[in-house]
């Protein structure tokens, strides 16, 4: 059994021009312990399949799937308390802003104690011992003192760790990374993308990264979904997507990689279109859900 | 360059008419999800066009005096008449006509009030927000200090200095409602002037009164818009104020607030003297206001769906 | 030809008075602390440097935006008046800036015709018909075409914002372009495609590029020589080759470690090593 599966989600929402399409038929499935990337250009609609999943959506988006489960049980079925309890506890989420994710109003603190009150309902004592070694995991120091601090007095890496910390602090068994590290500085972004990584390996979670950046993929990904335009393009593990890409728009976005350039200039993704602008999913994109 | 098509292949050429009829397509999309707007729309439309065509639908003069029927109920109440449909006043004028022809006053007012609130606002505000510093402190000061007093008693006290009547009625409550288009704009400046489009304008040699009014000010409409309608309600609302405390417009000038004052000591006696020019006010005034929510959804990109 | 400086810039600082509060001395925050470079006409160089750093503060002061507090800034030879009200028009069309955020550059309000001609119907006083033929010139020069010159910004996507932006940038005919991270607001295909209009642009009209980048791999693909600054100094500065085959500074080391390597030996390394450490 899978630890999430989702078979034939699609995503719709209204607008002045009609209805648009923002996820087109998108299967997705994820394995205990495994990391999934799932990779895209803006419009890909890579975050809102996951935000779907979450339930994140406004309740004016159409939502429409075949099947999403969760460890077997189907989330589409929850009411809204028991999905807001599978939410936050079982199935974590950081996002791409940091410093917007926090609320500036509370202490850090405050928010990760909020957090273990009400998934966890441990007392005040036991609340605050476990910041503290949450915080001390994610690698802040002077944790104790760091509790007491408003979001605004903390870099975007320090804002992105306590993220982090609030979305281990339930021992999630799925953690969605919605481009963690797109908003922060490249050392940064490695220290982070290493915690990420370290948390993952050592508590066995599943982990969904998602990314535009096929150096991010690289090195975190056990597997690759490529998305364009709401639909997958292709799905494979990620030696043999770079190795060996299937689709055309998966070469297309490695060809355009500046440091796979060969010559004068860059190769861009229209070339290998021969025209058409609407890149066809590949065969094994469609295949893998057999 | 054939590494364009892909991104200029989706843009399909489009005259400047088309591109109009559908930015108004997107402006009346949102605007009607508003089914409360769309109603204050059509009610403000009826209105403009009772106001402008008010000589021909009145049935009667908003002058003439019918002694012969004082203070006559409602046509639906007993004793009333057909001929006066809303009744008459205490000196035998027809009610209706006077409603028809009050609107005149009322439309008329809000349009010269929020015409010269908004265009010395703008000026003042972004005059402030563009250059900040001493010029910003002294105007800021200034307008909290005409925020601070009431703004009826304000109007008031310049109506005395003025004299009663209707012109130094709309000076007073323009003075009154100004402030507020200085704050707004002067807060929009200063969000749009950090912009990078505008530091680009300014690398291209624009000049300050260019950066001000052609490049930022365009930016800052829909804020104003908004509070425009809001300040046009308050206008018709001030007025009928002044009018009813005698200092606006003066009798026997069909104007509602003018209207009131003059019924007040029939109110026991004869409700609709009071209750129709009061119930034209309130509607107008929540018509307006209703049509400024409408705007604001509309043209607030925050608070627009994408 | 051996020695064609476009641009000289020499110790250059720019401090920034932060005012102090209520019995607080005012403090005084070192934003650039002394660069000096030179740059040859029609090369790039690269700054590269985290959030920070200076470098939008240096390209600021390049072109004009903020003056700096000491230093000299010599432009095709000649010693500029940086002084508020001391800017000739001439010296301010040397030089044009490209920001990096493609949806905040160009005014919603103005047609994109209207964006391109501002520049010549302020500095010119070309016709209306000729500065509109200009500007569709340079519409099609950059990948655009005629059809987009009575649109408006909201309706283009990121990547042709950003070749209206290098338009209006060359409406003028500058000879040195900053680039304030041109790219890294926009997608993967459409940053390889505007990286490309820029190579095509610097060959065709011989300009100067001072590019400003986090991006590494960018850097490399685009820059002649690199510059990587930490905290407002320049702690490393030379040809492109040199710097990344043998960074000096331990900062440009780290940064080096820390850009993802999408390369598949890395990956089967990475690979190889999670298998060996879940096996222990």
């Amino acid at each position: 059994m899978s630890l999430l599966q989702i078979d034939n989600l699609t995503v719709e929402f209204e607008t002045s021009t009609g209805w648009f399409r923002a996820v087109d038929g998108v299967s997705i499935k994820v394995d205990k312990a495994e990391v999934l990337a799932i990779v895209g250009e803006s419009g890909s609609g890579k975050s809102v399949s996951m935000l779907a999943v979450m339930g994140l959506l406004p309740a004016t988006a159409k939502i429409t799937a075949d099947r999403m489960l969760f460890e077997g049980q189907d989330i589409q079925k929850l009411s809204g308390s028991e999905r807001r309890k599978l939410i936050g506890k079982d199935i974590a989420m950081i996002f791409q802003e940091p410093i917007a994710s926090l609320n500036p109003c509370f202490t850090v603190g405050f928010q990760i104690e909020e957090v273990l009150r009400i998934h966890l309902g441990l007392d005040k004592k036991a609340r605050r011992a476990r910041a503290i070694e949450l915080f001390k995991l994610v690698g802040l120091p002077n944790a104790e003192e760091r509790l007491n601090a408003f979001p605004h007095q903390m870099s975007g890496g320090q804002c992105q760790r306590v993220m982090i910390a609030i979305a281990i602090a339930c021992d999630p068994k799925l953690l969605i990374a919605d481009e963690p590290t797109t908003a922060l500085d490249v050392t940064i972004q490695k220290q982070i993308l290493d915690l990420i990584m370290d948390l993952q390996a050592r508590t066995g979670m599943g982990l969904i990264m998602i990314t535009h950046d096929m150096g991010v993929v690289a090195e975190t990904a056990d597997r690759v979904v490529v998305q364009y335009k709401g639909r997958k393009m292709e799905e494979a593990d990620v030696l043999s997507l770079f190795e060996n890409p299937q689709s055309n728009y998966t070469k297309a976005l490695l060809a355009a990689l500046p440091e796979n350039a060969t010559g004068d200039r860059l190769t861009t993704v229209s070339a290998f279109f021969d025209g058409n602008p609407e890149p066809a999913p590949s065969a094994s994109a469609t295949g893998a859900n057999a | 360059m054939a590494d364009a098509t892909l991104d200029t292949k989706a843009a399909e050429p489009v005259s400047t008419a088309q591109m109009r009829r559908q930015m108004l397509k997107e402006f009346w999309f949102y605007f009607s999800e508003n089914r409360g707007a769309v109603i204050g729309l059509y009610v403000f439309v009826a209105l403009v066009f009772v106001a402008i065509f008010a000589s021909l639908i009145a049935p009667h003069s908003p002058f003439e005096q019918y002694r012969d029927a004082v203070l006559k109920p409602p046509a639906w109440v007993e004793g009333g008449s057909w001929s006066y449909i809303l009744g008459t006043d205490p000196i035998g004028r027809d009610i209706l006509s006077r409603l028809i022809y009050g609107a005149q006053y009322s439309l008329f007012v809000g349009l010269v009030v929020t015409t010269l609130s908004l265009v010395a606002g703008i000026v003042v505000g972004v005059i402030a927000g563009y250059y900040r510093g001493w010029v910003d402190t002294i105007i800021m000061r200034l307008m909290d200090m005409i925020l601070a007093v009431p703004s009826l008693l304000l109007a008031l006290v310049l109506v005395t200095i003025l004299g009663a009547g209707l012109n130094s009625a709309m000076i007073a409550i323009a003075v009154t409602l100004q402030p507020h288009f200085v704050r707004l704009t002067r807060a929009a400046v200063m969000a749009e002037k950090s912009r990078d489009y505008v530091t680009a304008a300014r690398i291209a040699g624009a000049s300050p009164l260019r950066l001000m009014f052609r490049t930022i000010l365009p930016n800052c409409t829909a804020p104003l818009i908004v509070q425009a309608t809001m300040s046009f309600s308050n206008a018709i609302l001030d007025l009928a104020a002044l009018g009813f405390l005698g200092m606006g417009v003066q009798p026997p000038a069909p104007e509602w607030g003018t209207m009131l004052a003059e019924a007040r000591e029939f109110i026991l006696r004869a409700w609709w003297v009071v209750t129709f020019p009061g119930l034209a006010i309130l509607i107008t005034v929540l018509a307006i206001n209703l049509m400024g929510d409408g705007l604001r959804d509309a043209l607030d990109p925050k608070l627009k769906r994408s | 030809m051996t020695t064609d400086t476009m641009l000289e810039v020499r110790d250059i600082k720019r401090d920034y008075e932060l005012p102090g509060g209520f019995m607080k001395p005012k403090k005084t925050l070192h934003a650039v602390k002394g660069v000096s470079f030179k740059l040859e006409r029609g090369k790039t160089l690269a700054i590269v440097g985290e959030s920070g750093c200076g470098k939008s503060t240096l390209a600021r002061m390049i072109t004009f935006i903020d003056e700096p507090t000491s230093g000299d800034l010599i432009i095709d030879g000649k010693k500029m008046d940086t002084r508020p009200g001391h800017l000739t028009s001439d010296m301010r069309q040397k030089v044009q800036i490209i920001f990096q955020n493609p949806y905040g550059s160009l005014n919603p309000r103005q047609k994109i015709g209207d964006v391109l001609g501002e520049p010549l119907a302020i500095n010119t006083d070309l016709s209306a018909a000729e500065r509109r033929n200009r500007a569709t010139e340079m519409l099609i020069k950059v990948g655009l075409g005629p059809e987009h010159y009575n649109r408006y910004p909201h309706m283009f996507s990121g990547g042709q914002r950003q070749r209206i932006a290098i338009a209006r940038a060359l409406m003028m005919n500058p000879k040195l372009l900053v680039l304030d991270e041109p790219v890294s607001a926009l997608d993967l295909s459409v940053q390889a495609q505007v990286l490309n209009l820029l190579a095509d642009l610097q060959d065709e009209f011989n300009l100067t590029y001072v590019f400003i980048s986090h991006d590494l791999s960018v850097v490399r693909y685009i820059a002649d020589e690199v510059m990587v600054m930490y905290f407002g100094e320049a702690v490393e500065y030379g040809t492109r080759d040199e710097v990344f085959s043998n960074p000096k500074h331990e900062y440009t080391q780290t940064l080096f470690k820390a850009t993802p390597k999408a390369d598949v030996e890395s990956i089967r390394a990475r690979i190889a090593a999670k298998k060996a450490a879940s096996a222990a």
